[in-house]
């Protein structure tokens, strides 16, 4: 069987237990699926589902909004491959539930930007080659984006000298927040160099 | 993942009454360590009571002139709280020496207290593990023991509690307050949260089934250069082989616990008279009665050279 097969059976599985309203007790704690509706806000727009309760906010994302600029690397919250800004924070979108996204604001990469209407820390990605093969590359840009955000609210980090002094946009400061990002293709010095200038400050 | 059940309710008492009468239920704030364990079916709770709808996410003075910090105030919220950031830093420098951004967003200050041991042979289901599955053994007694403990182990389990945070809280005198289903509240010392293994490993805590964890309080704040060093296989993004969570003066006089050596963060307070005498005096004391395991035996001289760097560190 291939996985898109695995993921359509898994899905038509769901559809046919689905029950409105609360999840339902008598199910629980075996194999078979317990479902619950779900309202998520998702790239601004209001998307009402009935998920399985397991359903992580990424596979809500790919699998049943069909929003695949998420990528699921290793589905642990290790690889940093499907980070979402949910509510202005960046977060692993594989370990938390939709469940308890009700009312949450969840931007993915689509809702960055387009094509057409590239993101400023998209372009500088294509800019300066912040990516090869491209899969760790949207939660690389959400993760970035945060980051560059958190520095400006303050937020120190492991490699600040000084805890109570105002922060800087620094290589060493870019590449300590974004170790929740793994590359495999090693494109960690231009994702730094895209960032800067995102910051704006010299490449 | 097996299925479950999922209720969202809006004060403790509930959610602490919930969890008391389904011994199936478990809490879930962040969810990032138990979503994780639930995915290898580490973990298989029939019932889910999401914890997020009940504040307990602010950081208030207590009377004493400490603070209350409430059991959901996550992570990334308390490393960059002023008031710790100036009057607790080894809290502040612990919590940002640990796991990554996007984890430390959603990790909660109660959840990372609860965070389960990263012995790989709790997380391989096809090994022995008696935390896991009593009874079944210990596969890491004659396994790969590298990252594992060094003191305070049983014949039942060497595994090791992971956390930065706690190190932290237990070297701060913190206290863990929490709420029950009866509406009884309890006030525990770090020192106590915590239980070592013995010969019931499957339990990493003094929390009864349904008992909430709350807030953490701390003490009011300790004078001196507030450390913590970490000593890890990569520069960001990994567990502890050691830790030094220090509070010292310039004499070099103070306070000090170790993380990554024990099932729980490792301090002896007896010993810490003997800080300005330096690292080795003080370190013999704290790892006095350590079974080290051929590979982890690195560990004792590396923590010795960890309160070194530290006691440095607060002398210059």
């Amino acid at each position: 069987m291939s996985r898109r097969e695995l993921v359509a059976g898994a899905t038509a599985a769901v559809a046919l237990t689905t029950l409105p309203g609360q999840a339902q007790a008598e199910n629980a704690g075996t194999d078979r699926p317990v479902t619950a509706k779900v309202n998520l806000t998702i790239n601004g727009e209001r998307r009402e589902l009935d998920l399985d309760t397991r359903t992580s906010l990424l596979d809500a994302a790919r699998e049943h909004l069909h929003l695949t600029g998420s990528k699921k690397g290793c589905d642990h919250g290790q690889c940093g491959a499907c980070t979402m800004i949910v509510d202005g924070r960046r977060i692993n979108s594989c370990l938390t539930l939709a469940v308890m996204h009700q009312g949450s604001e969840i931007t993915t990469i689509e809702g960055l930007g387009q094509p057409d209407a590239l993101h400023p820390m998209q372009a500088a990605f294509i800019k300066h080659d912040g990516y090869q093969c491209g899969y760790c590359t949207p939660g690389q840009i959400c993760s970035g984006v945060a980051v560059l955000a958190e520095i400006k609210a303050g937020i120190p980090s492991h490699v600040t000298a000084d805890l109570n002094a105002p922060l800087e946009v620094t290589p060493a400061e870019i590449r300590e927040r974004m170790s929740g990002n793994i590359c495999r293709c090693g494109a960690y010095s231009n994702i730094v160099e895209a960032m800067t200038e995102v910051a704006g400050r010299p490449a | 993942m097996k299925s479950f059940t999922y209720e969202r309710p809006t004060t403790p008492a509930e959610a602490a009454a919930a969890v008391a009468r389904n011994p199936q239920a478990k809490f879930i704030a962040g969810g990032t360590n138990l979503l994780d364990l639930m995915k290898l079916q580490i973990e298989t709770p029939a019932h889910l009571v999401d914890v997020n709808g009940l504040g307990l996410d602010t950081v208030e003075p207590t009377p004493e002139g400490g603070l209350r910090v409430g059991a959901l105030v996550r992570n990334t919220d308390l490393a960059a709280e002023p008031r710790i950031r100036k009057d607790y830093g080894v809290l502040s420098r612990a919590l940002l020496a640990g796991a990554s951004g996007q984890l430390r967003n959603k990790a909660t200050t109660a959840g990372n207290l609860l965070q389960r041991t990263r012995c790989p042979y709790f997380y391989d289901t096809a090994q022995a593990c008696n935390k896991r599955r009593p009874g079944s053994g210990c596969s890491a007694l004659d396994g790969v023991s590298r990252s594992l403990a060094v003191i305070g182990a049983s014949e039942a389990c060497i595994a090791t509690y992971p956390g930065d945070m706690a190190v932290a809280m237990r070297v701060l005198d913190a206290t863990v307050e929490t709420v029950d289903a009866a509406g009884g509240t309890r006030r525990i010392p770090m020192a106590d949260f915590h239980r070592l293994p013995g010969d019931r490993p499957e339990v990493d805590t003094t929390l009864k089934q349904g008992e909430l964890i709350t807030a953490v309080t701390l003490p009011k704040p300790v004078a001196g250069t507030h450390i913590y060093r970490k000593v890890r296989d990569r520069a960001s993004y990994a567990y502890a082989l050691v830790s030094v969570a220090a509070i010292l003066g310039k004499d070099g006089s103070g306070h000090v616990a170790f993380g990554g050596v024990a099932p729980k963060p490792w301090r002896i307070e007896a010993a810490e008279a003997d800080l300005p005498k330096g690292a080795k005096a003080v370190t013999a004391a704290v790892f006095a009665g350590a079974k080290p395991t051929e590979d982890n035996a690195f560990k004792l001289k590396l923590a010795e050279r960890t309160l070194a760097a530290a006691l440095t560190q607060a002398r210059a």
